[in-house]
């Protein structure tokens, strides 16, 4: 009698479970970047709260929101690296910014407190590479006058895997050193000359706190929430600069975005007295002709959603909402860009 | 009974039968069917890596996502390493620890002690990992690494092994970790062998005024030696494969060290680390490839060790 008892429950819970499904069906569904995966979660949530519409993202790393969304599997691919005009051409789609965040320098050096290190790009790439080994080198204490710099060994840690964080990272710094940019390039995971590699933000986090005199690079929310020294940057105008919500913003408020390239714009090295020369954004993607118009409509919806109610949530979990100036770019690169199968706008 | 009947019964027992061992038969054959097809994949899918790098792939120490260009010699020692250092350590404790078990433990003591072995075996390996990098690792980079370097890192020889900067985290502490979880895999099987040991071959020897290490020795491994090989092979593919533990405290450094302080990487953690971002038909490819070389080499150690098995077998056969 119990196990029929149970039998029959069981199957009202699955009942239930189907039902639940069905009303599912009518989410958004994207897959992509982890970077982004907290605030768009938030976003997602509140978005539900109000408009009774889910949204649904599998944080499975850039690489599989590309591939996903090119197998039509989502209705947005989300990536930390943007397609370049050809890549987005080839597969049909469009791509905007979606949030920024800023890759900080952090440091384990006795007697040294946050933000008190300042350091060049050309020093921090050759700090990367092995070519300076001990903190006491003269190219660092020359931007350091009046900081105690210990006579010890550097040890270096980066990400393992392969990541959005190491791609905006290695871009500064093969911008910035044209060594760098020969022998070891940017990408998501690239061959590093030296050091130690973390599992993602949190393991070169726990590395270098762990490490002395160690220097490795987190996403900022990483570097806040464990409380790590990070550095000051010598940005593109000559200027040191500290990391936060400001120096991310004049960033990305000076760079040049041009919607008919998917807003490729990586923000390192951007001009500006006040950029922080380490900052990028997270790209969505989504196709230019749309098969389920709906789904895609459904998309813009939410971020433009997003754009206009999702700023404080943004600043709550540390990232950087986009200025007032791009997202207006954005919602009218939507008008003119993305159309259903008969031609029409999605987008008014 | 009529004799209609009976033969009625036996007709469907007939086809009972054939059902069932037909049934058996299909999910035996499913195994072998899965395996076939997962190494197909492999194969298919490291066919791009395998046309561009051929065996230059097995000895180059390369792996550069930006130039496209890779080599597996540095995850593959890696994972050889890591995985010898495990067995150094975990064979010999855990031939201790299924002794005391079955020999020398007193009565009440033994159950809640082979429970707290096999429950050991039940801890996710992520568990391993963060509790290495975290607890283990710090102690061992503050304390015994440099006590290391100070005295074995001297030696001749061996030195150059154990020297290195005390970070806590390389190789060695991989090996270490490797080790921990692969004890209570050896070890419960080396007592459950041990334990069926006929008592009457233990107290002959005993008898004959034997040490309890020379019944172990003499007696009892001879007896058991298949079950415990193949207890370290069950722990040998654990520590091969293993892949959360050891990414957390390898270091994941594509660098090969002679240092086994400094980090390294191995296939498995390689995988984990790489996969998600992998973009682009070489870079896939070549961690695919990756992948059929930890299946060859588990594959390999397993016949080695058949191979072994047999050897001693018709050794004790000429001797007789």
């Amino acid at each position: 009698m119990t196990k029929l008892n149970r039998l029959l429950s069981s199957i009202g819970l699955s009942a239930a479970l189907l039902s639940a499904g069905a009303a599912f069906a009518s989410d958004i569904t994207g897959a992509g970047a982890t970077f982004p995966y907290p605030i768009y979660a938030k976003w997602a949530e509140a978005y539900k709260a109000q408009t009774d519409v889910g949204m649904n993202y599998q944080s499975i790393g850039s690489g599989g929101g590309i591939k996903q969304i090119q197998a039509k599997t989502v209705d947005f691919g989300a990536t930390d690296a943007p397609l370049n005009e050809t890549e987005l051409a080839a597969s049909g789609l469009t791509q905007f910014p979606a949030v920024m965040g800023g890759v900080v320098p952090v440091v384990n050096i006795n007697g040294i407190d946050a933000g008190k290190l300042k350091l060049d790009g050309k020093v921090l790439a050759d700090i990367f590479q092995g070519k300076i080994t001990k903190w006491s080198d003269p190219r660092i204490a020359a931007d350091n006058a009046g900081v105690a710099l210990p006579n010890e060994d550097i040890t270096v840690v980066h990400r393992a895997d392969g990541s959005g964080t190491t791609f905006i990272f290695t871009t500064y710094l093969s911008q910035v050193s044209a060594d760098w940019k020969k022998s070891i390039g940017a990408d998501k995971a690239v061959a590093w000359p030296v050091g130690t590699g973390g599992k993602g933000n949190e393991g070169v986090a726990s590395y270098v706190q762990r490490i002395k005199n160690s220097i490795g690079y987190v996403e900022y929310a990483y570097a806040l929430q464990n409380k790590m020294s990070f550095t000051q940057m010598k940005n593109h105008d000559g200027q040191f600069v500290k990391p936060d919500d400001s120096s991310f913003k004049a960033a990305a408020a000076n760079a040049k975005w041009d919607a008919s390239k998917g807003f490729y714009e990586i923000l390192t090295n951007e001009p500006g007295k006040d950029s922080w020369p380490i900052t990028g954004a997270t790209f969505i993607l989504v196709y230019k002709t749309a098969e389920k118009a709906e789904n895609t409509k459904e998309v813009l919806k939410f971020f433009d959603w997003a754009f206009a109610n999702g700023d404080k949530l943004a600043s709550d979990l540390d990232y950087v909402p986009l200025p007032a100036n791009l997202k207006k770019l954005i919602r009218d690169a939507w008008k003119v860009q993305i159309k259903d199968v008969s031609g029409k706008a999605l987008w008014k | 009974m009529p004799t209609f009947l009976q033969e009625a019964r036996l007709k469907r027992q007939v086809v009972q039968d054939m059902l069932f061992r037909n049934l058996t038969r299909l999910a035996a054959f499913a195994v072998l069917a899965l395996l076939a097809a997962i190494i197909a994949s492999l194969v298919v899918g490291s066919m791009p890596a395998i046309h561009a790098f051929g065996f230059g792939f097995l000895t180059s120490s390369v792996w550069d996502p930006v130039k496209d260009e890779y080599g597996a010699l540095v995850p593959i020692v890696g994972t050889l390493v890591t995985s010898g250092i495990a067995l150094l350590i975990a064979i010999p404790v855990s031939f201790g620890i299924a002794i005391f078990l079955t020999e020398l433990s007193p009565n009440w003591l033994r159950r809640p002690l082979g429970i707290a072995v096999e429950l050991l075996a039940g801890i996710p390996s992520i568990i391993y990992g963060m509790w290495g990098l975290f607890v283990f690792a710090p102690l061992f980079g503050d304390y015994v690494e440099p006590w290391i370097n100070n005295h074995i890192g001297k030696m001749p020889l061996i030195g150059p092994f154990f020297s290195g900067p005390p970070m806590g985290i390389g190789m060695l502490t991989a090996g270490i970790i490797l080790a921990i979880m692969v004890i209570p895999f050896i070890a419960s099987v080396m007592r459950d062998v041990f334990d069926v040991v006929p008592a009457m071959l233990k107290e002959s020897a005993y008898g004959l005024g034997s040490t309890t290490w020379e019944v172990m020795w003499n007696v009892v491994l001879p007896y058991t030696r298949i079950g415990v090989v193949g207890g370290i092979m069950l722990g040998l593919g654990r520590a091969l494969g293993e892949t959360m533990a050891v990414t957390f405290v390898i270091g994941n450094a594509n660098q090969l060290n002679k240092s086994l302080f400094m980090p390294g990487n191995s296939i498995a953690s390689a995988l984990a680390n790489e996969f998600n971002e992998a973009v682009g038909t070489l870079y896939t490819s070549s961690l695919i490839e990756l992948g059929l070389i930890l299946f060859f080499i588990t594959f390999v150690v397993l016949s080695l060790a058949r191979l072994l098995l047999l050897k001693m077998a018709q050794r004790e056969g000429h001797g007789a």
